[in-house]
C-alpha cells in the first residue's frame, strides 16, 4: 500500500481524474472547505471570547463573596427586629480564622466623601483599602502606586485616584502626583492614579486611601463598611459565604435564620453562571462546527456517487482491461481522500485567515472584544484526521457501487 | 485455442428469462479469424462477452489456452483478461482525458509494468499502427478511424493470445472500415487469433472463418476464401 501511494502513477491518475473535471472537483471541495472554514472560524472566535473575559475578569479574584451588615428580620436573645447591624473588625478577623477554605479576608470602608483642589471639587466615593486590594482587584496603574503597608503602618495622609477623579479635579496635562486634594478639609498627598475599569466588582471607588488611615480620620473605631472573602480556589465559595453568615450572625448575637441581616454579592456565583454561558457556547460551536464538516463529507459522497455513475463506463473499461475491483475501489477512495484532504487545508489556512482578520479588526487595544482568537494545533490535527477517516469511509461508498456492476453492463450503457 | 463446449446463457427479464444462448458448441484453433454473425438478438454480443470473461454462463463449458473459465473470482477474471484477451469495441472506449499514450499504457498499467518500459511499449504499438505523431493527442483531437486503431493498440499492448472485436467498424465509414480491417488482417497474418462480432457481410468476407448464430444456436460454421483489404484501401 506504501508503495502505491509512492508511486508517481497512482497520483498522476487521481490528479487527471480530477483536474479533467475541474468544476465537479472544485464544488465537491467547496463542502468541506465550508465546514473546517466554520470549525476553525467559530472555535477561534468562541476561544477569542473566552480570552477576553478571561481578561476583563484576570484582574478579579472570582472566587469571591461581599457581605455587608444590614437590620435584623427577627428577634434574638432578647434583641428586637430591625436592629442595625454593624460589620467589625474583629468579625473579620474570627472569620478568616474559622471558616474552612478562607484565602483572604479583607475589611473595606467606603464613604462619598466632598473632595477639592484649589478651585475644583467633587463628591467622591472614598474607600480605605488594605494593599491586598491591588492583588484581588487588580488596579491598572497610570502614575505612581498603590497603597503599601508603610502608608497603613503611619497612618499617612495619602490618596491613590481614579483618572475620571483626575479629570474633575486637575487641569488636563497637569502633573497629579504629589499633589495634595482635600478630603473633607483634609490634605491628602496623591500618590497614584489608576485607570477606570471596565466592570466593576461591587461599589466602584474613585479614591482609595490607607484604611488605617480611613478608620481614624472619620471616627470609624473598629466597624467596617464590608468585607471582601476570597477562598481558595478548591473550595466552594457558596458554601464558604453560608459558613461566614452564620458565624456573622452567632458572633453578633442573630437569629441563625435571620436572612436580612447580611447582604452579600457572591461573585462566585455570578461568574459561574458567565463560566456556564462560555462552556455553552463552546459545545454550540463544535456541534454547529461538527455538523457543517459531517455534512460536507456527505456531499463530497453524494458527488463522488454522481460520478461514479457518471464513469460506469470509463470503470467497466478499465476493468476489462484487467483492472480489478480492488484496484477501481482504491483509486476512488485515495481520490476522495485526497480531496477532503486538500479541501481541509485549504480550510485550516483560510480559517486562519480569517481569525486574522478577526484579531485585526475586533482584536486591537486593552477592551478589544475578542482577544488573541485561536485554535490549538491538536484541535487542528484532530479535526484533520476525523476528515480523512470520514474521506475513506465516503468514498468506499461509491466505491463499492462502482465495483457491484459487472463490467460488461458497464460497457453497454451509452 | 478456445473450445466452448454446450454454453447455455439466460437473462432474467423482470418475472420470466430470456434464453439468449441455447447450448453453443465453439472450437477456435490458433491463428484463425472468425467473424460471428447474426440478426440482433441471436446472441452474438453476448457470446463474444462470456469469451471476453466480461459476462458468466449459466452452464457449459470454456477452455481458453488450455484454462478452464469457471467459477471465476472478480480478482482472477480481471488478471486473465489482462493478460489472454483484447478488446476492441465499436465505440472505441479510449477514455477521454487521456492522451492516446497514456490510452494504450493502460493495459500495461494493470499488469503493473515500471512507467518508463509502459510509455515505451505504449509508443512501440503506436508506432505499429501508424500514430506515433499522434502519441500526445486527447481523442477528441482524432478522427474515427483514429480513435479505432488507438483502441487496436491498446488491445495489443498486452500482447494477448486473443484479440476480441466487438462490430470494431460499427462506427465508421465504409472507406475507413477497410483500412481498420486491412490492419486486422495483417495483424492476423502476423499470427494472432482474432474473434470479431459484426452483421457485415463484406466485412465477414473479410475474416476466414463465418459462424452465423440464430436464436442462440449455431446455424452455419463454414470457412471462407479471405478477401483482402488492402485491394480497396
Amino acid at each position: 500500500m506504501l508503495r502505491f501511494l509512492l508511486d508517481r502513477d497512482t497520483w498522476q491518475e487521481v490528479f487527471d481524474s480530477l483536474s479533467k473535471n475541474k468544476l465537479r472537483s472544485i464544488l465537491t471541495m467547496v463542502g468541506v472547505w465550508w465546514g473546517i472554514l466554520l470549525l476553525i472560524g467559530l472555535l477561534g472566535s468562541a476561544r477569542g471570547l473566552e480570552n477576553s473575559f478571561n481578561r476583563l475578569f484576570g484582574s478579579f479574584a472570582t472566587n469571591s463573596v461581599f457581605v455587608w451588615g444590614q437590620s435584623t428580620g427577627k428577634p434574638f436573645k432578647g434583641f428586637q427586629e430591625g436592629r442595625r447591624v454593624k460589620l467589625s473588625l474583629s468579625d473579620a478577623k474570627k472569620v478568616e480564622e474559622n471558616v474552612e477554605g478562607i484565602e483572604f479576608v479583607l475589611p473595606r470602608s467606603q464613604q462619598r466623601k466632598n473632595i477639592t483642589r484649589n478651585f475644583l471639587s467633587g463628591s467622591f466615593q472614598t474607600a480605605g483599602d488594605y494593599p491586598l486590594l491591588d492583588e484581588l482587584q487588580k488596579k491598572k496603574l497610570i502614575h505612581g502606586r498603590f497603597i503599601n503597608q508603610n502608608d497603613i503602618d503611619d497612618r499617612k495622609k495619602v490618596a491613590v485616584i481614579s483618572e475620571s477623579t483626575y479629570e474633575q479635579l486637575f487641569e488636563k496635562d497637569e502633573e497629579a502626583i504629589g499633589q495634595y486634594i482635600e478630603i473633607d478639609n483634609i490634605n491628602f498627598k496623591v500618590v497614584g492614579m489608576f485607570e477606570n475599569g471596565n466592570v466593576n466588582m461591587g461599589p466602584s471607588t474613585d479614591v482609595h486611601i490607607p484604611f488605617t488611615t480611613f478608620q481614624q480620620v472619620y471616627n470609624r473605631g473598629d466597624r467596617i463598611g464590608w468585607m471582601m472573602i476570597t477562598g481558595k480556589p478548591e473550595f466552594n465559595i457558596k458554601q464558604i459565604e453560608e459558613d461566614a453568615k452564620l458565624l456573622l450572625k452567632n458572633i453578633n448575637n442573630i437569629h441563625p435564620q435571620d436572612k436580612r441581616a447580611f447582604g452579600s454579592f457572591n461573585l462566585g456565583k455570578e461568574f459561574a453562571k458567565l463560566t456556564g454561558f462560555l462552556i455553552g457556547m463552546q459545545f454550540l460551536t463544535w456541534f454547529v462546527g461538527i455538523a457543517t464538516l459531517i455534512a460536507g463529507v456527505f456531499a463530497i459522497g453524494n458527488i463522488l456517487l454522481i460520478t461514479v455513475k457518471e464513469r460506469t463506463k470509463e470503470i467497466g473499461l478499465r476493468r476489462a482491461l484487467g483492472a480489478t475491483p480492488f484496484e477501481i475501489k482504491r483509486q476512488i477512495v485515495v481520490e476522495a481522500v485526497f480531496l477532503t484532504l486538500i479541501a481541509g487545508l485549504f480550510g485550516i489556512i483560510t480559517g486562519g485567515w480569517i481569525l486574522i482578520a478577526l484579531d485585526h479588526f475586533f482584536g486591537q487595544g486593552d477592551d478589544a472584544a475578542i482577544v488573541n482568537a485561536s485554535v490549538s494545533i491538536a484541535v487542528v490535527l484532530i479535526a484533520m484526521v476525523i476528515l480523512v477517516i470520514l474521506g475513506t469511509l465516503i468514498g468506499l461508498i461509491p466505491a463499492f457501487k462502482a465495483t457491484s456492476v459487472k463490467p460488461i453492463e458497464a460497457l453497454r450503457e451509452e | 485455442m478456445l473450445q466452448i463446449h454446450q454454453l447455455h446463457k439466460s437473462y432474467a427479464i423482470g418475472d420470466s428469462s430470456l434464453h439468449v444462448l441455447k447450448g453453443i458448441d465453439l472450437e477456435v484453433e490458433e491463428g484463425e479469424m472468425v467473424a460471428i454473425m447474426g440478426s440482433s438478438g441471436s446472441g452474438k454480443s453476448t457470446l463474444l462477452n462470456i469469451i471476453g470473461m466480461l459476462d458468466e454462463a449459466d452452464s457449459g463449458d470454456y477452455v481458453l489456452d488450455g484454462l478452464p473459465i469457471k467459477n471465476l473470482t472478480e480478482k482472477k477474471a480481471a488478471v486473465y483478461r489482462n493478460k489472454f484477451l483484447g478488446f476492441i469495441f465499436q465505440s472505441f472506449n479510449l477514455i477521454n482525458y487521456k492522451n492516446a499514450l497514456e490510452n494504450v499504457a493502460l493495459p500495461l498499467y494493470y499488469q503493473g509494468m515500471k512507467r518508463r518500459e509502459r510509455q515505451e511499449k505504449a509508443l512501440f504499438h503506436l508506432e505499429k499502427v501508424g500514430l506515433a505523431n499522434w502519441a500526445k493527442h486527447l481523442p477528441k483531437e482524432l478522427s474515427g478511424g483514429q480513435k479505432q486503431r488507438v483502441a487496436i493498440a491498446r488491445a495489443l499492448a498486452a500482447n494477448p493470445k486473443l484479440l476480441l472485436a466487438d462490430e470494431p467498424t460499427g462506427a465508421l465509414d465504409t472507406k475507413t472500415s477497410y483500412d481498420i480491417m486491412a490492419f486486422i488482417q495483417q495483424l492476423n497474418d502476423e499470427g494472432k487469433t482474432i474473434l470479431m462480432v459484426t452483421h457485415e457481410e463484406d466485412i465477414a468476407n473479410m475474416c476466414k472463418r463465418i459462424v452465423r448464430l440464430r436464436d442462440g444456436v449455431i446455424m452455419e460454421d463454414t470457412k471462407v476464401q479471405q478477401v483482402r483489404a488492402e485491394q480497396y484501401v
